[in-house]
């Protein structure tokens, strides 16, 4: 049990947690959907001291777990030409691909370096201009302003020698395909504060209407989360569903128009098949036509293979709210942090990784 | 590497045209440089809320004390920060 010292503001945390207990009269299910917030959740302890019959579901918003097996396949089979330097966020290297990672890659000789910024991946390409330098583009609205950011710079600095491998996801259609599915049991959701930062809520108002469901856009500390939190069970309550935003201090009704912006001069809204839930249509980024030659997967002229997951990995049903870590037999024996045979056990954000490294308290988690 | 995190703009070191404009964030004292785009509005002495090394948007001084007490506390603004570039 965390204490509740720890938070930013002590008095606000019990406060909503009091308003909680005061007003929840039946079970509810509600799903965050970012993996900051996943995380926030589980290390704050905050699973724990929500009245009983809260029950909070994980969302798919966690990029590293995401990413579809067949591009972690494409990233490897670039990181192990000699020509290329692959460049990723740090989260992805240890992901499993069907056959390897790319930190197995890197032990044998791949030159796979590690960015905290897409831009340094056009730096990396600028010092290089004998290599070829492709950037690993995952991510959610949030990141896809930076990565098309990095895609501008490199064509105002002229580089022909840079590209983006890009797998970029969005939330609203996949907040429908969850909703979609018969088994769905999610009464709200918390929608990720920034995400909306970039583009602002406005896209949240026909799903909130269509499913009858509310949506409260939420930021990621633990007052921010109950407040979130209790804002949702209030409406559930009574028996209204609007978008409400929890998170004012940083999202704007219009969100940022200078990154979305940027989103469109180089992203088009495609296809993407999600890693665990499958094809969602129109639930992704590609790089437009006109920066083709900026678009790792047209340079290279890679096809994407249909490839197979571990079978025992049960992420899809874990990213849809239907089942929590703790159902999935693999659970803390074969699959941990250390050896991940699914991508939630890699990154933080993660749920299964979050739920190995915090063992919260109320679930019965067994642990080798 | 989803969140994003408060820092105060330093200084501009960089101005390749009127929006390209690359910044010195301070994230309690960690220096980093964060490219500034986004943020047309954003004047020295502001508080900007960076993910992945750009500022996405601006935010009010005392908010962004707090969430960087928060992340301070709980480690995560280093772990954030961690192979940024540096100074
Ligand atoms: S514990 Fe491992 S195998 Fe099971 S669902 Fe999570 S990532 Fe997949």
């Amino acid at each position: 049990m965390k204490h509740l010292t720890e938070y930013r503001d002590t008095a606000l945390v019990e406060e909503y947690l009091q308003q909680l207990r005061a007003i929840t009269t039946r079970p509810w299910t509600i799903m965050e959907i970012c993996g900051g917030q996943t995380h926030s959740l589980v290390r704050n302890g905050i699973l724990d001291m929500l009245p009983g019959n809260i029950t909070m579901v994980h969302g798919p918003g966690c990029p590293v777990c995401v990413t579809p097996l067949g591009i972690i396949d494409e990233a490897i089979e670039l990181a192990s030409r000699p020509q290329v330097i692959l460049c990723s966020f740090g989260d992805m290297l240890r992901v499993p691909g069907s056959v390897r990672s790319l930190l197995e890659v890197k032990a044998t000789g791949g030159d796979v370096r590690i960015v905290y910024s897409p831009l340094e991946a056009v730096k990396i390409a600028k010092d290089n201009p004998d290599r070829e330098v492709v950037f690993f583009a995952v991510g959610f609205e949030t990141t896809a302003p930076a990565n098309a950011l990095a895609v501008i710079q490199a064509d105002k600095m002229q580089l022909k020698n840079f590209s983006v491998l890009a797998s970029h996801v969005l939330v609203p259609p996949a907040m429908e395909a969850i909703l979609s599915d018969p088994e769905c049991k999610i009464n709200g959701f918390l929608a990720a504060g920034h995400v909306c930062t970039i583009m602002g809520i406005e896209e949240y108002y026909p799903i909130a209407e269509k499913y009858k469901i509310p949506i409260v856009v939420t930021g990621f500390e633990p007052v921010d989360l109950l407040q979130g939190i209790l804002m949702t069970v209030q409406q559930l309550e009574n028996g209204v569903h609007k978008v409400e935003n929890q998170y004012t201090r940083v999202v704007l009704r219009e969100g940022n128009l200078a990154a979305q912006k940027a989103i469109q001069a180089v992203f088009e809204v495609s296809d993407r098949s999600w890693r665990g839930i499958g094809m969602i249509p129109q639930s992704g980024y590609e790089v437009k036509e006109s920066y083709s030659h900026y678009s790792a997967r047209q340079k290279f002229k890679l096809d994407l293979q249909s490839t197979q997951e571990h079978s025992v990995c049960i992420s899809g049903s874990i990213m849809k709210g239907l089942k929590k870590p703790h159902d999935c037999p693999a659970f803390g024996k074969t699959c941990k942090p250390e050896h991940p045979l699914g991508a939630p056990m890699v990154s933080s954000e993660g749920a299964c990784a979050a739920y190995y490294q915090y063992k919260s308290s109320t679930e019965t988690v067994p642990l080798a | 590497m989803c969140l994003s995190i408060p820092g105060k703009l330093t200084s501009i070191i960089a101005q390749l045209d009127d929006t390209f404009r690359i910044g010195k964030v301070s994230f309690g004292g960690i220096m980093r440089e964060v490219n500034l785009a986004m943020v047309p509005e954003a004047k020295i002495g502001d508080y900007v809320l960076v993910h992945v090394g750009v500022a996405i948007g601006t935010i009010d001084e005392e908010e962004a004390h707090k969430t960087l007490e928060y992340l301070k506390k709980t480690g995560e603004l280093e772990e954030e920060l961690k192979g940024a570039p540096g100074e």
